[in-house]
């Protein structure tokens, strides 16, 4: 498997936060969102898709609950924290200020 | 609100991390299912599914721990596992551990009470107010003789620096060294004798000493005319006076004086120069005037406190400019200090005890260094042991660092099991000392505190970094494959393993040497302090000190009387051989010395003056302690008082002063007196580490002196003499109390006390280093032998001479011990020559000591490498080659 599809260093936290803005989720859940919204571009795996939901966890910005899941089983569950909606509008906004000076760049050439 | 949900996910890290790891692989679990649900929808049957997910998914008990690295308190969890693991590890090798604790205590223990006992006496502040502005002043220069840089002050100086100077906020005076006072209690008390100062009243205002009872002496209090006034030690009032407040304005008696007890001083107060003393009386009030204004009498100690910013240098060049121009004032009078030296007050109260305990320190340090070695040498041996073990772990994965971590661990948890011993033992040493050596300067004021135990815990730290440092340098080798083969095959081990452990142990060695060495001199030197020549009979005398107070005594007649009858009823004593009395005995101190000169000789010039020490003695003390009367007789008993005109000079007074004339029949003129000198005595020593002086003896039976030291011989058994004696004082007058009353051992043994005890101590310390060096040898040639055992079989087998083998395992055991001794005994001349000043009568570079430690250490390294050389040449070729 190549590489060429692994997210950009730091940028799994501002996705995860993003997929679960809307509904808490579980890990499974989350890495199929992020599969499906890009188009299946960007695929987590869950060597890095469990270390970085347990760090979020532990930072405070997101809080995890166990719940019955559709398929009938107990699921952890993630949801935002209200320090993880502002850390969101953060990562968002660097993310934006990031992408557009790369644009910049690689539109130049 | 953030921090909020952080601190609780702590909590429920901390805690509740158990049931933490159960939902992470419930987590995982559910997420695998979805993923065999999703390849079965996709049309795999459940067991192709299942692998699929299984693929995809990755190597469970990877991802579990690369999430749980992202949990707090991670580092805890992976320190406890460590601890346990150590534990385990350690547990399982009892004798090893043992061994590697004890050895650390004794390092550890032996240096933490070293470190408490040094910062507590060289370097803790006094505990007086702002200590570092204090200093003791001494008159410089009395005599052109090095041993009068420090020479005791006179009343007259101090009234003068008082008066002048210009770099002290105050500055007081004190009589020298404590005196013994005699107290005795209104009410017909037992009498006492005890260490008491007199001093000027404001001395204790000037260290910051406040009473906390009653109030402080005052001006009015510290002049002749005025009522006599003293201050009790807390220690005292408590003991005596059994802590009662109504004391204070009560009186008591010292040396038969009525004095008003006006206060009693604070529980921690200790007075710098003698912390014997227990009460403290105003000197001007206590002291004749001509005494306090005489400008020859040296005999007090002056203490001052410096302004703001002032150095002990600029009070030394201030005070010294004063005493010049005294000094040139009276050209006539050579008694008076030319200058002047000032230095801080705690240095002076420590001078004599630096060295020494410096000295000690290294030792210890050296001790420490040779225990961390030995457990070092004990770990390679277990990593050599567990090299497979190693090599396995690592081929299956396990980390580099993760492994040296383990290593470390183990260090450190030797050394931290040896420093909780060690604090033990140190505490243990420090309680021993306190109740042996009370007489060491500031003793009272060791105790093991914070930084003594901050000082345990670096040390545990700083053993085990250089245990496990050692200890792993040899896990780093890389050819994974060669250990495992080479482990698995009795082949002969790295011989880089080896090489270290044999540097190891030659630095080992050579530690050791360089403490046989020094302990070798000190204990030579003990020794010839001990067999020094006191110039008198040693054994079975017995000494006392009687001083005679009261106004009763002030008559010279009376005292005459009380010396007289009391010599003649202890000589009637049935077997006492010889008895005598003399103001010091040898051994008991140097005392005094005085101008004298030789009448039949021109008179010194103007300025300067002969001295000699003086000792007032009865006529029978010679024969008493068998001092040889070289030549002519002693002083006559029948003259007495005014009559009294007879003295008795040593052998080297006349080798000195009347050189290649005949002594007897000349006059010596002492404080104004003419003396004939009737005869030459045998010289005698003051101390037994000194050279004898030149020493007159002047009559006892002047009735000048009222103090000194009974002597009396007996043919054995003299300490039952010592309660008839004092039954006969009490029963010539009930008032006056004996004291130090001790065999003329025991006063001698007491005097080289310092030198016993650094000796003893060191050779502790020495003998220590050798065992662990021996234990050392042992079990590195044990090892070898070990290692090579089928190497050895098979030359055995093809013929080899058991001897050959023994003598080439012993060779090899040897060559370590060889390169330490060589290295050691060059170390050790550069250590002799630093405590050479410590040494009496032994030179620094002894041959004898150096011999003699190379000679015990060559046999005690060879004992040791015998055993495993001996076992090596008895193998049973037939099963050490099975042994593969």
């Amino acid at each position: 498997m190549g590489k060429p599809n692994d997210l950009v260093q730091g940028t799994l936290d501002l996705l995860i936060l993003k997929t679960i803005l809307l509904e808490p989720m579980h890990g499974w859940a989350i890495g199929k969102r992020i599969q499906q919204m890009s188009g299946e571009v960007l695929q987590v795996q869950q060597g890095s898709l469990y270390p970085a939901l347990h760090r979020l966890e532990q930072q405070g910005w997101i809080k995890a609950k166990w719940a019955e899941s559709e398929t009938g089983r107990q699921a952890k569950f993630y949801a935002l924290t209200g320090a993880g909606r502002k850390q969101l509008e953060a990562e968002t906004a660097n993310w934006n200020r990031l992408s557009a000076a790369i644009d910049l760049i690689v539109a130049e050439v | 609100m953030r921090w909020l949900a952080q601190l609780r996910m702590r909590m429920l890290m901390l805690f509740g991390r158990g049931s933490a790891v159960a939902r992470l692989n419930e987590e995982l679990h559910d997420h695998l299912e979805r993923q065999i649900e999703e390849y079965i929808v996709a049309g795999m049957n459940a067991e192709e599914a299942r692998y699929a997910a299984l693929r995809v998914f990755g190597n469970p008990a990877l991802l579990r721990e690369q999430a749980r690295c992202t949990w707090s308190w991670n580092w805890l969890e992976s320190l406890l596992r460590d601890v346990r693991y150590g534990v385990r590890t350690l547990i399982r090798a009892p004798g090893f551990a043992t061994i590697a604790i004890l050895v650390m205590a004794l390092g550890i223990g032996a240096n933490v009470a070293m470190f408490t006992i040094v910062r507590s006496i060289l370097l803790k502040p006094l505990p007086f107010a702002e200590p570092n502005q204090l200093v003791m002043v001494y008159e410089r220069g009395v005599v052109d003789d090095a041993d009068s840089q420090f020479n005791v002050v006179t009343g007259g100086m101090f009234t003068e620096w008082k008066k002048q100077n210009k770099t002290f906020q105050d500055i007081g005076l004190a009589g020298a060294g404590g005196s013994e006072f005699n107290l005795s209690g209104a009410g017909g008390q037992l009498p006492e004798k005890l260490h008491g100062v007199n001093c000027t009243w404001n001395l204790l205002p000037l260290l910051g000493v406040k009473p906390a009872l009653g109030r402080g002496f005052t001006a009015d209090d510290d002049q002749l005319s005025a009522n006599g006034t003293v201050l009790l030690t807390w220690g005292l009032w408590k003991r005596r006076f059994g802590g009662d407040a109504g004391i204070v304005n009560q009186t008591v008696h010292i040396n038969t004086r009525a004095y008003t007890v006006i206060g009693v001083l604070p529980a921690g107060f200790i007075y710098p120069e003698d912390p014997a003393v227990q009460l403290l009386t105003p000197v001007y009030h206590d002291k004749p005037a001509d005494r306090m204004d005489s400008l020859g009498n040296h005999q007090f100690e002056v203490m001052g406190r410096l302004r703001p910013g002032v150095t002990a240098e600029q009070a030394t060049a201030d005070l010294a400019l004063i005493a010049r121009r005294l000094h040139d004032a009276h050209l006539d009078n050579p008694l008076i200090g030319k200058a002047a030296v000032a230095r801080p007050l705690l240095e002076d109260m420590v001078v004599d005890a630096r060295r020494p305990l410096y000295v000690l320190f290294a030792a210890t340090g050296c001790v420490l260094l040779i225990a961390c070695l030995n457990v070092a040498n004990l770990l390679v041996a277990r990593g050599a042991a567990r090299r497979k073990e190693q090599a396995i772990r690592m081929a299956l994965g396990g980390g580099r660092l993760r492994l040296l971590r383990e290593n470390l661990m183990e260090s450190l948890l030797l050394a931290f099991a040896g420093g909780v011993g060690g604090i033990v033992l140190a505490w243990a040493a420090i309680e021993w000392l306190a109740k042996t050596r009370p007489d060491l300067s500031r003793v009272e004021a060791v105790h093991i505190d914070g930084a003594a135990v901050a000082f345990t815990l670096g040390l545990i730290v700083l053993c085990a970094l250089f245990a496990g440092a050692i200890g792993s340098m040899v896990s780093r080798d890389n050819r994974l494959l060669a250990s495992l083969q080479e482990s698995s095959r009795a082949a002969s081990a790295g011989q880089g393993r080896v090489r270290l452990r044999k540097g190891l142990l030659a630095v080992e060695v050579g530690l050791t040497v360089v403490l046989l060495v020094c302990a070798g001199l000190l204990l030579k030197s003990y020794e010839r302090l001990q067999s020094s020549d006191m110039g008198c009979v040693t054994h079975n005398v017995l000494t006392m000190r009687i001083g005679l107070f009261g106004r009763r005594y002030n008559d010279r007649a009376e005292k005459v009387n009380f010396f007289s009858e009391l010599l003649t009823r202890v000589r009637a004593l049935p077997g006492v051989e010889g008895a005598g009395f003399v103001q010091a005995a040898p051994g008991q101190g140097y005392w005094g010395d005085g101008p004298f000169e030789i009448v039949e000789h021109p008179p010194q010039p103007v300025g300067q003056m002969q001295l000699a020490i003086y000792r007032w003695a009865d006529p029978g003390y010679f024969a008493a302690m068998g001092i040889p009367i070289l030549r002519g007789r002693s002083i006559d008993t029948g003259k007495r008082l005014d009559g009294a005109d007879e003295s008795v000079i040593s052998k080297s007074f006349a080798d000195r002063h009347l050189p290649g004339e005949d002594p007897i029949g000349k006059h010596l003129r002492v404080d104004g007196h003419v003396l004939t000198i009737v005869g030459v005595v045998g010289d005698t020593r003051y101390a037994p580490s000194e050279d004898p002086r030149p020493m007159e003896y002047l009559p006892l039976y002047s009735g000048f002196p009222n103090n000194g030291t009974l002597v009396l011989r007996s043919s054995h058994d003299v300490e039952q003499q010592a309660l008839p004696v004092q039954r006969i004082v009490q029963s010539m007058d009930r008032d006056l109390p004996v004291s130090d009353v001790m065999t003329m051992e025991q006063l001698l043994g007491k005097s080289t006390m310092d030198a016993s005890f650094d000796a003893t101590l060191l050779a502790v310390f020495a003998g220590l280093s050798l065992l662990l060096a021996a234990v050392g040898l042992f079990g590195v040639l044990s090892y070898i032998v070990a290692q090579r055992t089928s190497e050895i079989g098979i030359r055995i087998a093809l013929g080899a001479q058991r001897e050959q083998v023994l003598r080439k395992v012993l060779l090899d055991g040897l060559r370590p011990a060889l390169l330490g001794l060589v290295l050691g005994l060059a170390a050790s001349v550069g250590a002799a020559k630093e405590i050479a000043s410590m040494l009496y009568g032994t030179q620094a570079l002894d041959p004898g000591v150096f011999g003699g430690v190379s000679i015990a250490l060559l046999m005690v390294a060879a004992a040791a490498c015998l055993v495993p050389a001996w076992r090596a040449s008895r193998l049973d070729p037939m099963r050490a080659l099975r042994t593969e």
